[in-house]
């Protein structure tokens, strides 16, 4: 399978809400343990699909499916179809260190490398050999903290260390180290958890903004994060999906008890 | 409804909100069963009481959007919660509105009482008790969360349309009859008007009950029976 990482961003115009992964009957297993079973979801391009659910109901299961992240995890199984603009992910051509770049993922807590703002950002793109020459890389590295609303408070600084900055600037780098890739589809896992109010109001106004020219999949334990910047929600509890569906359809009046009981504090 | 809420204070919030709500509704429909029997008593002094009584549910509306506002503000509502308080303010609002036409009846009455009677009042008892067990009812869908019994409320705001009709027409021809009832006879038009709206509004409730219940609105299109504005006394242009 070819991933060519920025093609698919410009070949389609960004109103176009198709389908751009589609999960069937996906079964993941540690050991004997069967995390997730037979999820079927299908991922729009260009929105915001959040991903809720109690601890230990498998969406960051299915998150790090996406990006073979779980293939990591010493007895790991994954079995279903993961498909990818109609490709297969854990087919055998699949090289899944391109997939990584066309598929980014921004964690829990910020985890800037130790090393300077301009060398987090310009990391990939050298793995990658994203750029021709140093103006390649620094117009690569600069956009990128442009998008990812850093630039500003970073500009000055471009040559100290990463970890110097504050935890909601360090989250934002951390979205910037991704951009730099040119991912199609950006997996965030719990990305505002350790950040103050204001850091995940600028955080979450840059998932607004991304998603113009990103898909954006978000697991988040915050139903009202949930709500406010997704389009699509998706409801997990013991390993399955139990609902999944426009988001303020499923934060008015969703079909299932389970997910009514979940969203409104009711589960115990 | 599922079972209660992990923390049981939300629980207890909510169930004051619907409280609160009820306890307007009682309030309101014994307003307007009061308004009526001042008129059928030709009892101002009752009529005077039913006027002050509106304060209470004014009050009460207050209350219902203190309320309200405080578990927005604080729970973050969401699903069945959020329709419950949603669903709360708009009712509290349309009950202060019924209350003030029952207090605006027993005005009326007071202005009757002041002149011999001269006009026909059977038909306004009679709206009277179809709308205050639309009330009634409406109540008691609301309290147990029943959609089957607010459709039934819903659909029977037609009859009452229709016994207004007849009324106004009623009235019409009396006064036609009779000028010097003129000026009792529009009291009473107004008072039959003022039942048919509290009959109105117990349709908006009941939509509202099944929104809350269902988190959908009613499809069927709403029963409309006033006819009484596109009304004609025949001949009136010969």
């Amino acid at each position: 399978m070819q991933i060519q990482a920025e093609e698919n961003v410009e070949s389609h115009p960004n109103t176009d809400h198709g389908v751009i992964i589609s999960t069937r009957d996906v079964n993941v297993y540690y050991g004997d343990n069967h995390a997730l079973q037979g999820v079927s979801l299908n991922i729009n391009k260009h929105q915001v699909t959040s991903l809720i659910g109690p601890s230990g109901c498998g969406k960051s299961t299915y998150l790090r499916c996406i990006n073979r992240m779980n293939d990591t995890v010493d007895g790991c199984r994954v079995t279903g179809e993961i498909l990818l603009d109609g490709v297969d992910i854990y087919g055998p051509d699949v090289d899944e260190v391109l997939l990584r770049a066309r598929v980014g993922m921004v964690f829990q807590k910020p985890n800037p490398f130790p090393k300077s703002i301009y060398d987090n950002v310009a990391y990939g793109p050298r793995i990658h050999g994203l750029a021709q020459n140093k103006d390649d890389l620094d117009e690569i590295v600069l956009t990128s903290l442009e998008k990812a609303g850093l630039i500003k408070e970073v500009q000055d600084r471009l040559h100290s260390s990463g970890t110097g900055l504050s935890g909601g600037q360090q989250q934002r780098l951390c979205i910037a180290r991704a951009l730099a890739v040119r991912p199609d589809i950006i997996l965030m896992d719990e990305p505002c958890s350790a950040l103050d109010p204001i850091a995940t109001a600028k955080v979450e106004e840059l998932i607004d903004e991304l998603k113009e020219n990103y898909t954006i999949i978000i697991v988040t334990h915050s139903m009202q994060q949930a709500a406010r910047i997704s389009q699509q929600t998706a409801f997990f509890h013991l390993g399955e999906i139990v609902e999944t569906g426009n988001t303020e359809k499923l934060f008015t009046s969703p079909s299932d008890e389970r997910t009514q009981g979940y969203i409104t504090g009711r589960f115990g | 409804m599922s079972s209660g809420h992990i923390v049981k204070s939300f629980d207890e919030e909510l169930e004051d909100v619907r409280n609160t709500i009820v306890e307007m509704g009682g309030l309101a429909e014994s307003q307007l069963e009061a308004a009526v029997r001042s008129l059928t008593e030709r009892n101002t002094e009752l009529a005077l009481k039913t006027i002050e009584a509106d304060k209470a549910v004014d009050s009460l509306e207050q209350e219902v959007d203190n309320k309200a506002i405080r578990v927005l503000a604080l729970r973050n509502p969401v699903a069945d919660d959020l329709r419950l308080v949603i669903s709360a303010l708009k009712i509290a609002s349309v009950l202060e509105r019924v209350a003030d036409y029952a207090a605006n009846i027993s005005k009326r009455v007071i202005a009757l009482n002041t002149s011999p009677s001269l006009a026909p009042i059977s038909s306004i008892p009679r709206m009277g008790d179809m709308v205050r067990r639309m009330i009634d009812d409406t109540l008691k869908a609301y309290a147990i969360g029943d959609p089957d019994l607010a459709y039934d409320v819903w659909r029977r705001d037609q009859e009452v349309d229709q016994l207004y009709n007849s009324m106004f027409r009623e009235l019409l021809t009396f006064m036609m009859e009779d000028p010097r009832s003129i000026t009792s006879c529009t009291h009473l038009i107004f008072m039959a008007k003022n039942i048919e709206r509290i009959g109105d509004h117990m349709t908006n409730i009941a939509e509202i009950i099944i929104y809350q219940v269902t988190g959908e609105m009613p499809t069927e299109p709403r029963p409309k029976g006033d006819k009484t504005s596109v009304t004609m006394i025949e001949n009136e242009n010969p």
